[in-house]
């Protein structure tokens, strides 16, 4: 038998497994997970192939024309077919545009909790599994971090930011900025949830075991304790990404995120917000739905997933 | 008319894999200030029968076919209120673990006193001097000090007491104490036994008392039901039970306690419990039979700890005279000669555990040295230490939680062979894990498996594997059956026996447990409060203990010396 038949037959027995798994069962069980679940694969699948199902480029300054600003959705009366969704202030398909904002919204929410993810599982593990001074110290710098709100400090830092290096840089590094200061902000709260989580694992006998055969602090802290804090990880991370997504939403809004040219789901509801009184609604509520729904189906499959992995609950 | 009468009882766990029977078609009854044990191992459904009759199955639990008939009134099937006025006025229950069956929040007057008022409508005053009467019953002086106490104030056997006082406290006909004692020391343990038997003859209360030990179950009972996988094997006069019994299974059961009074070469290997077959390798051509030269020492001194000595900070403070301690290891010194088992026995708490922690390195003393194989391991840097460490290996009391639940079994076993670069290449290691895990009676296929698809005692073997792994000299077992059944426990010490027979493997054997340590030990040290009381060849310790607390230990220890054990092949150690 080849190597390559024997790692499919290994691969089905696992399909198989997961199919048998409690997780499986659970989420066949729960229909708003599957709805959740459903709602989420459409727009993050959607989102990823913008380039392709996208009929326009709203980043492609030439397509654009500023006669078609402010269409109203192809459904009503002065609509044009051209434009499913309308188009925004400048001309821009909001379909496309919306696509394309999710596909940044995504991007930014998930590279911030992936900042947040390395910071926090370095430094609750380091805390959790030393302890002492250490441990008083990095917990102290958590508690100082989150004693500031998140949008104060993305605040000021991206003010003086944009105000000492000029907006025209400020735009060309506008993600890179969102993703490092959300990503910063909020550290402690995954920090928090793994240093507890550690501070369980490190009493059980496995890992005295791994000590008794003089393994090193790394090899215990990353290959025995961490794999072992994996469920609370995923769970906060559904959550993170989602608060990650509002925050940069939130901050676009104020206008210290992406730039007009490259909107985010934040920044094209806050640039159809100045006309939403002269008629224009779609420009902001559109966007507005598709931003809440997304940052919904996350927070839900975020509860499901809680549900699951929590072994109290299944062991009954 | 009988007090309880169980007929045909069938209790069912519906759940997505189909439903699992736990209880088939029990029946019993039960007299008036009689005692009947419930005896059987893990997933045997004695306890399932306990919170049956008084409908505390936990979901999806149901009680799906027969009848429990109390003083002539079914009570099968009540629920809410009905349920409510029988529970407590006329059935107390006892639960296992004291620790956490009384409330921390609440002093034990009030738990006492709403369990009297909800259970006989007085009001308080009546109530209280009810407490303090329930109290004194049980046994626990100063009542009138003790009621304003909080459970922590207790200790585990007075708590147990408190416990049994609520049970008593709405003067019920029948109490049903589950596993009531195993949580307590040995010495403990006697004495709630002794208090449970006193109160149910005094009051002529029937009680159940469901329990795993065959040394309760002879002491306590007056009769007994033995419980397999659901079914009753064999019910009838306790006496009559263990000096004659009937069904093969209650007579494996018997003999696999082991005995306090010889000691035995292996325990006698009995049927019906899980199959392990063991695949002899050469170990004299083996990897495993390898062994690293460590130049001349003492042999009789494999292991010397001198004065060892180790507090815990109970109380930390900023400046030291305020700091407060607890003195785990007080002094203790032993050695031990390879080849042969070193007991340390004693009760929880008295640092026996700490002891063994010290010398595998996981803990650091605060004076005192650790000498293996005439290098003094406290004077090393971690790195000298390295290749030491793993002369040294321990097996672990829980069998749940000493393995990693994210890693395959062979990488388990494979880790630390791969770390400590035992193995030329990865199909050496891969041989080696696989010989590991035939030799410990697993098989090779359960290589590829998780830690959670195994049971307790199997569990217990790949721990065993994990630290055979490194090629140890001297091999510590931290209480390592003391959470597995009693036929288990017989598979998994006589494996202990083989492998030190044929690696000559030293070992340092932790129990609470006399009758084990008696068939394991060569030598054996007592520990109370920190501090080693006596050292002593096993036989002249059991024969003639010197130190008044070894006297009392050996006294409180389970006797079953009437058990039949016919038919069971005894070989003796000459």
């Amino acid at each position: 038998m080849s190597s390559n038949t024997l790692a499919q037959a290994a691969e089905t027995t696992k399909m198989q497994k997961f199919f048998k798994s409690n997780f499986w069962y659970s989420f066949t069980r729960d229909k708003v997970a599957i709805v959740s679940f459903t709602i989420f694969v459409i727009l993050a699948g959607a989102a990823l192939l913008a380039p392709v199902i996208a009929p326009t480029n709203p980043y492609d300054m030439a397509a654009i024309d500023i006669m078609d600003s402010e269409l109203p959705p192809s459904w009503s009366e002065e609509g044009d077919e051209r434009f499913l969704l309308g188009t925004d202030d400048q001309g821009r398909d909001l379909l496309s545009t919306i696509l394309y904002g999710m596909r940044t919204s995504l991007t930014i929410g998930l590279c911030a909790v992936m900042l947040q993810m390395f910071l926090g599982v370095v430094i609750g593990l380091s805390s959790g599994y030393f302890g002492g001074r250490m441990d008083s110290f990095l917990m102290r710098m958590a508690d100082i971090q989150l004693s500031f709100s998140t949008m104060m400090v993305a605040i000021i830092v991206l003010a003086v930011f944009q105000a000492s290096f000029g907006s025209e840089l400020y735009s060309k590094l506008a993600m890179l900025m969102l993703i490092l200061v959300i990503g910063i902000a909020e550290w402690p709260q995954y920090a928090r949830t793994i240093r507890a989580s550690v501070l369980a694992e490190k009493k059980k006998e496995y890992v005295e075991a791994a000590r008794v055969m003089g393994f090193g602090s790394g090899r215990i802290m990353f290959r025995h304790i961490l794999p072992n804090c994996l469920s609370p990880i995923l769970v906060i991370s559904t959550v993170q990404i989602a608060n990650a997504i509002i925050s940069e939403a939130a901050l676009s809004f104020l206008g210290l995120g992406m730039p007009v040219s490259q909107p985010s789901l934040g920044a094209l509801i806050s640039s159809g917000f100045e006309y939403i009184f002269s008629g224009s609604w779609w420009i902001t509520v559109i966007p507005g739905i598709v931003l809440v729904v997304l940052v919904l189906v996350m927070n839900l499959l975020g509860d499901w997933l809680r549900d699951v992995m929590n072994p109290k609950l299944y062991k009954g | 008319m009988s007090l309880l009468s169980v007929d045909k009882l069938r209790i069912e766990f519906p759940s997505r894999h189909g439903t699992a029977v736990s209880v088939k078609d029990v029946s019993f009854t039960l007299e008036k200030g009689e005692i009947l044990g419930l005896v059987g191992e893990s997933g045997a459904g004695k306890s399932t029968i306990g919170n049956g009759i008084i409908n505390l199955l936990s979901a999806p639990g149901r009680v799906a076919g027969g009848k429990i008939i109390l003083d002539g009134e079914p009570i099968q099937g009540l629920e809410g209120e009905a349920m409510r006025q029988i529970r407590g006025s006329r059935i107390g229950f006892i639960f296992q673990d004291p620790m956490t069956s009384l409330n921390p929040l609440l002093t034990i007057g009030t738990q006492l006193m709403e369990t009297v008022i909800a259970t006989r409508n007085t009001d308080e005053n009546t109530a209280r001097a009810r407490a303090l009467e329930l109290l004194d019953a049980v046994g626990i002086p100063e009542p009138e000090l003790r009621l304003a106490q909080y459970p922590h104030q207790f200790s585990g056997g007075m708590r147990q007491r408190v416990v049994i006082a609520i049970a008593l406290a709405g003067d019920p006909e029948l109490i049903i104490a589950d596993e009531p004692t195993t949580a307590l020391d040995v010495s403990v343990q006697n004495q709630v036994l002794e208090l449970i038997r006193k109160l149910c003859k005094e009051r002529d209360v029937g009680c159940i008392l469901v329990t795993h030990d065959m040394g309760v179950i002879a002491n306590t009972t007056d009769r007994v039901a033995v419980l397999y996988q659901g079914e009753m094997v064999e019910c009838g006069d306790t006496m009559d039970i263990l000096e004659r019994p009937q069904h093969p299974y209650t007579r494996s059961l018997i003999s696999a306690v082991p005995r306090s009074d010889i000691k035995l070469h292996r325990f006698p290997q009995v049927d019906y419990i899980e199959k392990a077959d063991c695949k002899p390798i050469d170990i004299k051509n083996h990897w495993l039979g390898v062994k690293e030269d460590f130049g001349s020492f003492d042999h009789d001194k494999l292991l010397q700890v001198e004065n060892l000595n180790l507090r815990f900070v109970t109380q930390n403070a900023f400046l030291e005279k305020n700091r407060r301690y607890v003195q785990a290891i007080d002094n203790v010194s032993f050695h031990v000669k390879e080849g042969e088992t070193f007991g340390l026995v004693g009760e929880s708490g008295s640092g026996k555990s700490t002891t063994a922690r010290v010398i595998a390195g996981l803990y650091a003393p605060q004076s005192g040295n650790v000498i293996f194989a005439g290098q003094n391991m406290g004077q090393m840097s971690e790195k000298q230490r390295r290749p030491l460490r793993r002369e040294i290996q321990m097996v672990f009391q829980n069998p749940y939680s000493s393995l990693n639940a994210r890693m395959t079994v062979a990488d388990i076993i494979a880790e630390p062979i791969h770390f400590h670069d035992l193995a030329d290449s990865a199909m050496q290691t891969r041989q080696i894990v696989n010989d590991l895990l035939d030799h410990v009676g697993l098989g090779a296929a359960a290589g590829r498996r998780y830690p959670h698809e195994f049971s307790g005692g199997q569990r217990q073997r790949i721990s065993i594997a994990r630290a055979l792994a490194t090629r140890p000299r001297f091999l510590i077992c931290d209480e390592p059956t003391s959470a597995l059944d009693v036929s288990v426990q017989a598979q998994i010490l006589n494996l202990l026996k083989d492998l030190q027979d044929e690696l000559g493997l030293t070992m340092l054997f932790i129990s609470h447990d006399l009758p084990v340590i008696r068939q394991m030990c060569d030598r054996i040290a007592v520990m109370k409060q920190g501090a080693i009381v006596e050292i002593n060849d096993t036989d002249t310790l059991f024969s003639n203990p010197q130190d008044p607390y070894t006297q009392n230990l050996i006294d409180v220890m389970p006797h079953l010396d009437h058990l039949s054990r016919e038919g069971l092949e005894l070989e003796t150690v000459a």
